[in-house]
C-alpha cells in the first residue's frame, strides 16, 4: 500500500487508500476526539497549573515557579498523610470487599430454594447512590443516640460508640466495603460459574472433598477473576469522594482525608490552585503507577474476548 | 452416614449464605421501614418493627425544590446516556467488525482513561467551563457524563459484537449493504438486548455521579447534590433522609435488577461473561 513510487496512477492510488484509511477511521473519530478533549486534555492543562503559584485569595498574578508546587508537597504533612490514608483506605475496602463478596459468592454458587432473589438482595448495595447511602448510614446506622449500630453496642453493653468520630477511617472503609463487596460478589459469582462442571464432576469421582475441591481446582481457576475485580475497585475506590465528602468531611484532623479530597480541599476551599494542580497530577502518578501493571496482569482476560 | 452429613453441611451454607444476604440487604430494608415510621418512631429505642406506617415524609419531600433537581437529574442523565449510545456504536463497529489498524491500542486507551483519577483535572474542568458560561448548567454535567461512560460502553458493545458470527458479515459484504445500513439495520437488531444492558449501565453511573456535580453546579444540580444539602440543615431529620433516599434509588436499583444478566460483562469492561 505505500507506493510512493513513480508513476501518477500509483499515486492517485495511494491517495485513494488514504481516503480510504480515513472513511475506515470515520466511526470511530467523534467518540475518541470527545474522549480525548475531555477526559486527557485537562491533564496536560493541569500540568500547566501545576508549575505556577496561583491562588484565587492571593493578590498576585499567577507566576511561573517550575517544580516549587511539588517539592512543597513533599514537605507537606497533611499531603503525605492523604497519601497513607488513600493507601490505607484503598487497601483494606479491596481486601474486605474480595474477601466478603467471595465468600458471599461461594455460598450463592449452589443449588437452594430462592437463590436468585437472594442473588438479586445481595447485590442491590452496589446500585445505591453513594451520596445517599452515606447520608443514611450517618443518620440511621452510625449516630451515636440515633442510629441502629449505637443501640446494638449498648445492648451489648460496650455503651454508645460515636463511630464516626471514634472510628473515621473505618466508619468510610465499612460503608464503601458494604457497596464494593456486593460489586466483587457479582464477579467472583460469574468467575465461579464459569468453572467447567466435568472438572467438578471428575473430582468427585475421584472421592475428592468439597473443600479440597474449591482450594486446589476452584480457586486456581479464580485468580484471574480476583485479581480483576482487585483492579476494579482498587480503580474505582481510589477516588472516593462521596463517603468522605458526606460522613466525615475528611477529617478530625484530616484523618480522612484522601488525595482526591485533599485536591478538592486545595482547590475550592484554600482556592490554591497551583498546589491544587500539583496534587492532582501527583495522584494521577501515583494512580497510573498503580494500576497499569495491574491492567497488565489482567489483559489477558481482556484479550480472550477479542477476535484478534 | 456421609450422604446425611453432606446434607447437614449443605443445610448449614445454606444458612449462612442467607445470612449473609439479609446482612447485605439489612440496611437497605432498615431505610425502607425508615422511611414510613415518623420522626419519633424513627429515633426510638429499642427500634420499633411495628408502627402505622405514615407518607408523610415522601409528601414532604415535594415541598421543596426537589422536583426541579429531579428533572435535571432525569435530563443528565437521559441526554449523556443517549449520546454516549449514539457514539459508541459506531466507534465499537470500527473496533469489532472493520476493525481499524492499531484497534487494540485505542481500546487500551480507553480503559486507560478510567483509570485516571478525575479530580487530577478538575481544577481545568472548572476554569473552562467558567470560561465558557457553562458552570451550574445541566449541558456541563451532559458534556462530562458522556465522556466518563463511553470507554465502558465501547468496551461493552465491543463485547457484543465480538459474538455475532462471522457469517453474517460476509453475507452484508456479499450483499453490498453500505457502512451505515450495516450498523443500523442487521448489527443494531441483532445486539439490541446488551444494547439496552449497556444503557442501564451508563444511566446508573450518571445518575449517582457525586464529585463532578458537586463542583461544577449548585442550584441547577442533580439529586446526589440535593441530597448532600440535607447536612447543612442541621438537625438530621432520619426518617425524611431515608424517604428521599429511597424514592431517589428506586430507578437505580430497578435499572440494576433489569441489567442483571449483562451487568457482569459491563462492569468488568466485557472481560467476564
Amino acid at each position: 500500500m505505500t507506493s510512493t513510487s513513480l508513476s501518477g496512477g500509483h499515486k492517485a492510488g495511494a491517495r485513494r487508500n488514504v481516503a480510504k484509511g480515513w472513511w475506515d477511521r470515520l466511526p470511530l473519530l467523534p467518540a475518541l476526539i470527545f474522549v480525548i478533549s475531555v477526559t486527557q486534555l485537562p491533564f496536560v492543562i493541569t500540568f500547566y497549573y501545576s508549575l505556577q503559584r496561583w491562588n484565587l485569595v492571593s493578590t498576585n498574578a499567577p507566576r511561573f515557579v517550575w517544580f516549587r508546587n511539588f517539592i512543597n508537597a513533599a514537605g507537606d504533612a497533611v499531603f503525605l498523610k492523604a497519601i497513607a490514608n488513600t493507601a490505607i483506605i484503598t487497601f483494606s475496602i479491596v481486601v474486605a470487599s474480595v474477601v466478603i463478596g467471595g465468600l458471599l459468592a461461594a455460598g450463592l454458587n449452589r443449588e437452594f430454594r430462592g437463590r436468585t432473589i437472594a442473588r438479586t438482595l445481595a447485590i442491590t448495595p452496589f446500585f445505591i447512590m453513594p451520596v445517599a447511602a452515606a447520608l443514611f448510614w450517618k443518620t440511621g446506622v452510625y449516630d451515636p443516640t440515633f442510629g441502629i449500630l449505637g443501640w446494638i453496642t449498648d445492648d451489648l453493653g460496650i455503651g454508645r460508640i460515636n463511630w464516626i468520630s471514634q472510628y473515621p477511617k473505618l466508619t468510610i472503609i465499612i460503608l464503601t466495603t458494604w457497596q464494593w463487596s456486593a460489586f466483587s460478589l457479582l464477579i467472583l459469582l460469574a468467575g465461579m460459574q464459569s468453572f467447567p462442571t466435568e472438572v467438578a464432576e471428575a473430582a468427585q469421582v475421584d472421592g475428592a472433598g468439597r473443600f479440597y475441591t474449591f482450594r486446589r481446582l476452584m480457586l486456581p481457576h479464580l485468580r484471574p477473576f480476583i485479581e480483576l475485580t482487585g483492579l476494579l475497585v482498587a480503580m474505582y475506590v481510589l477516588e472516593n469522594f462521596a463517603a468522605i465528602a458526606i460522613l466525615t468531611n475528611g477529617g478530625p484532623a484530616y484523618a480522612t482525608t484522601n488525595l482526591s479530597y485533599y485536591v478538592y480541599l486545595e482547590a475550592f476551599s484554600a482556592f490554591d490552585l497551583g498546589r491544587a494542580s500539583a496534587f492532582g497530577m501527583i495522584s494521577l502518578a501515583l494512580a497510573m503507577a498503580l494500576t497499569i501493571p495491574m491492567l497488565r496482569i489482567v489483559s489477558g482476560i481482556f484479550k480472550e474476548g477479542g477476535r484478534a | 452416614m456421609t450422604r446425611q452429613r453432606r446434607s447437614v453441611l449443605d443445610l448449614l451454607l445454606t444458612v449462612l449464605t442467607w445470612a449473609g444476604t439479609l446482612i447485605m440487604f439489612a440496611p437497605i430494608a432498615w431505610m425502607i421501614l425508615t422511611s414510613f415510621k415518623t420522626e419519633q418512631d424513627a429515633v426510638s429505642y429499642p427500634p420499633k418493627f411495628f408502627f402505622t406506617p405514615t407518607l408523610d415524609h415522601y409528601r414532604r419531600i415535594f415541598e421543596n425544590d426537589f422536583v426541579s433537581f429531579a428533572s435535571v437529574s432525569v435530563l443528565v442523565t437521559l441526554v449523556s446516556t443517549a449520546i454516549v449510545m449514539v457514539l459508541a456504536v459506531p466507534a465499537a463497529y470500527a473496533l469489532t467488525v472493520r476493525p481499524v489498524p492499531k484497534w487494540r491500542d485505542v481500546l487500551f486507551f480507553f480503559i486507560s482513561t478510567k483509570m485516571m483519577p478525575i479530580a487530577a483535572g478538575i481544577v481545568p474542568i472548572y476554569l473552562v467551563a467558567r470560561a465558557f458560561d457553562l458552570l451550574n448548567t445541566s449541558t456541563v454535567l451532559i458534556i462530562l457524563y458522556t465522556s466518563m461512560n463511553l470507554p465502558l460502553a465501547i468496551w461493552m458493545i465491543r463485547s457484543f459484537m465480538v459474538e455475532i458470527p462471522r457469517d453474517v458479515f460476509d453475507a452484508v459484504e456479499v450483499d453490498g449493504a453500505g457502512r451505515v445500513r450495516e450498523i443500523v439495520q442487521i448489527i443494531v437488531p441483532l445486539i439490541r438486548p446488551g444494547l439496552a444492558s449497556t444503557a442501564l449501565l451508563c444511566a446508573i453511573f450518571a445518575w449517582n455521579e457525586f464529585f463532578l456535580a458537586v463542583n461544577l453546579t449548585t442550584t441547577v444540580s442533580t439529586l446526589p447534590v440535593f441530597l448532600q444539602k440535607f447536612l447543612s440543615f442541621g438537625q438530621l431529620y432520619t426518617a425524611q433522609v431515608a424517604a428521599v433516599a429511597t424514592l431517589i434509588n428506586i430507578p437505580v436499583v430497578v435499572a440494576g435488577w433489569l441489567a442483571q444478566k449483562s451487568l457482569t460483562r459491563g462492569l468488568t469492561f466485557g472481560a467476564v461473561k
